[in-house]
């Protein structure tokens, strides 16, 4: 088992002729996932040539699902065709859409969320803004590298890509599940709570690493989640704590204004639903690596 | 970004929020010429994007031209949290009959939009929400349905807005709802939203915060920034497309790739300086993925002319971006700098490629460059480092 993407996930990429979508299409085959077919209305009936495979080119997701069975979808779109390459994916019913594309407008990303649920969330949205999702030695659907770790037990879940890397390679010993970048704009699809729920329920991941930082109330929301829902042992980690108020840094959610949101306000919640939480990077996986020790 | 209160109110107008005539000037004589065009008493507000003018004495009544050119040179110059005042907004005086608190803004938790008002504006709303959260309505709005003169009513009611102007604050706010989505805001703020003698309903502040990931589709936008209150290195940063923000009194300069690595290395920097007297980070950069040469040194080179840095840690996980192009880009941008370069760099490289980036280093063997294998060490070495520097 691993969590919304495994072994059987057949993989479509939307923009796999762009620069991003083929490079990415390329090292996520190589990474062993079942890459399908690729979307791109104006290239439709084409083939894109990547990794010694001649890939298929459709004009419209659902035509994609309808020749293939493809149950992910990747999105390499710019920020401008974001919102239509999403609404189409919503309309097609994919039941998973990862979205990498960085400098979405909110409104946009906003108009979306409210057009899937109003489709009844049949699609389960990763991002936008997002490294994407890994089961390691599994599937790869998005731009985290195959290579940094491989499977075991460990669950992740993180805002941000590079913490993502940085914490994979620190338990690499130990390896994961599945390692999911939820991204780190103000308004995103899966949320830390839907993998924390995900990974209870998931027999193959028994531990579980959950990466915040500063801006907005998700991991206060998950600590209340956690200390309700969650049995598996949780390590958390926040960054962010000298980060001034009323700066935005890089990630649009990233940014403190007020009492709210600080990194030292999610330190605290989370500790109080027993999670044990790191200082740094390399703390936290100390704290992982003893947690799995006594397993 | 955030706008001042002046240019949120042209966005008010442009879309038909009322708003007073006003003007906006640099010297107390253009105010004395303005209130005397305007004929009225006016009020002079320092425009600062900041909050609590009122009682740092940076907004002003005055009855007279002259009285107007007083008070702007008091507030001209003032300095309210930080924020020198360069210009103030002088506008006509209006007669209040009641406040009231209005506010469009993103509701994270619930993915959508929210709509906040309150019968029991001009105070701080923060207060308002703590002291007496049932006074403040927060109604959920649907990002494709948006705001109709029935769903401004519907917030209108649940603010507890009086009857007398109730259909008129409803026109107010589905005009502020097309100001939301038309200008790609993330916040639109009006407190006070006042009632004057006539019942009219006005917006006499304004507080709008625009999403820049929109900026492709407003070029107008650009024409907001406010280049003479930005930070130097914050302005040289983006003008060569760098994620840059000055922070104060650090002395490490920070190099990462990534928001949340760039973030959490800020941490574990002033971790580390507190062992060596409390030096801090001095910035954050993120040069992202595609870490060439020439972005390796544009940020090298904001970080090397802020007098406050003592040492520069560059940390990198190579994820996409390949460590050995990394390694590049630190070499040839001390190439490209030159005796320019002067402080010492600790650069931590992990992942993607990382045997070649540090063979590339050490080959190098530049004489300001160390090399340290763990995010933690390296903070350290940087922390000493700038301690010695200082």
């Amino acid at each position: 088992m691993s969590i919304f993407l495994n072994e059987n996930s057949k993989v479509i990429v939307q923009g796999i002729t762009g620069g991003e979508g083929t490079k990415h299409a390329t090292k996520m085959l190589a990474a062993g996932t079942n890459i399908v077919g690729g979307v791109n209305a104006r290239k439709a009936g084409t083939t894109v040539g990547i990794g010694g495979k001649d890939i298929t080119v459709f004009g419209t997701v659902e035509e994609a699902i309808k020749e293939t069975g493809a149950d992910v979808s990747v999105a390499f779109v710019p920020p401008k065709f974001t919102k239509d390459a999403v609404i189409e994916a919503i309309d097609a019913e994919i039941p998973l859409l990862v979205i990498i594309t960085e400098g979405v407008p909110v409104h946009d990303s906003a108009y979306f969320w409210a057009h899937a649920v109003a489709k009844g969330n049949k699609t389960r949205i990763i991002g936008p803004n997002c490294p994407g999702i890994i089961s390691p030695g599994k599937s790869n659907a998005g731009i985290i590298p195959a290579d940094i770790a491989g499977p075991g037990r460990i669950g992740l879940v993180s805002k941000s890509g590079t913490l993502t890397y940085q914490m994979m390679y620190e338990l690499r010993e130990i390896g994961f599940s599945t390692a999911i970048g939820i991204g780190g704009d103000p308004i995103i699809g899966t949320t830390h709570i839907d993998a924390l729920e995900a990974f209870e329920a998931d027999p193959e991941t028994a531990a579980i690493v959950m990466i915040g930082e500063i801006g907005g109330d998700a991991e206060e929301r998950a600590a209340a989640f956690i200390a309700a829902n969650v049995s598996k042992p949780v390590v958390g980690y926040v960054a962010g704590f000298t980060a001034p108020e009323g700066k935005t840094m890089g990630h649009a959610g990233a940014i403190v204004s007020g009492s709210a949101g600080t990194a030292q306000a999610k330190k605290e919640a989370l500790e109080a639903a027993g999670v044990k939480v790191g200082k740094t990077p390399s703390e936290t996986a100390d704290l992982m690596r003893e947690i799995i020790a006594g397993l | 970004m955030d706008l001042y209160e002046y240019q949120a109110k042209d966005l008010f107008a442009a879309h038909g929020v009322p708003v007073l005539p006003g003007r906006t000037v640099e010297t107390a004589d253009d105010a004395a010429a303005v209130a005397a065009e305007l004929g009225t008493a006016v009020v002079v507000k320092a425009q600062v994007k900041t909050g609590g003018r009122g009682k740092a004495g940076g907004v002003k009544l005055a009855e007279t031209a002259d009285e107007a050119k007083e008070k702007a040179g008091a507030i001209l110059g003032m300095d309210i949290k930080g924020h020198t005042v360069h210009r103030v907004l002088v506008t006509t005086a209006s007669d209040i009959s009641e406040e009231y608190y209005f506010s469009f803004l993103l509701d994270r938790s619930n993915r959508t939009f929210l709509a906040m008002c309150s019968a029991e504006g001009g105070m701080e709303i923060e207060q308002l929400a703590v002291e007496r959260p049932d006074a403040l309505a927060r109604i959920p709005v649907d990002a494709i349905a948006g705001v109709d003169k029935a769903k401004a009513a519907e917030i209108v009611a649940a603010g507890k807005i009086p009857a007398a102007v109730a259909g008129e604050a409803a026109d107010v706010i589905v005009k502020l709802w097309e100001t939301f989505v038309s200008e790609d805001a993330t916040l639109v703020e009006v407190n006070p939203l006042v009632r004057d003698p006539q019942d009219k309903v006005i917006a006499l502040d304004g507080k709008v915060t625009l999403d820049e990931n929109a900026d492709f589709r407003h070029p107008d936008h650009a024409g907001l920034v406010d280049e003479r209150t930005e930070n130097a290195l914050e302005a040289k940063a983006k003008a060569k497309g760098l994620n840059y923000v000055k922070l104060d009194d650090g002395q490490v300069g920070i190099i990462g790739n990534g928001a949340g690595l760039v973030m959490s290395t800020l941490d574990v920097v002033a971790y580390a300086g507190e062992k060596h007297g409390g030096v801090k980070p001095a910035n954050f950069l993120d040069i992202g993925g595609g870490a060439s040469a020439q972005v390796m040194a544009d940020g090298l080179d904001v970080i090397l002319g802020d007098p406050d840095v003592k040492s520069v840690f560059v940390n990198v996980f190579g994820g996409i971006t390949a460590c050995d192009a990394v390694a590049n880009g630190i070499v040839e941008a001390l190439k490209i700098l030159g005796d320019a370069a002067t402080k010492p760099l600790v650069v931590r490289l992990d992942g993607n490629n990382v045997v070649e980036g540090r063979r590339i280093l050490d080959e190098a063997n530049h004489p300001l460059v160390t090399q340290v294998d763990t995010m933690d060490n390296a903070a350290d070495k940087a922390a000493e480092l700038a301690a010695a520097g200082a």
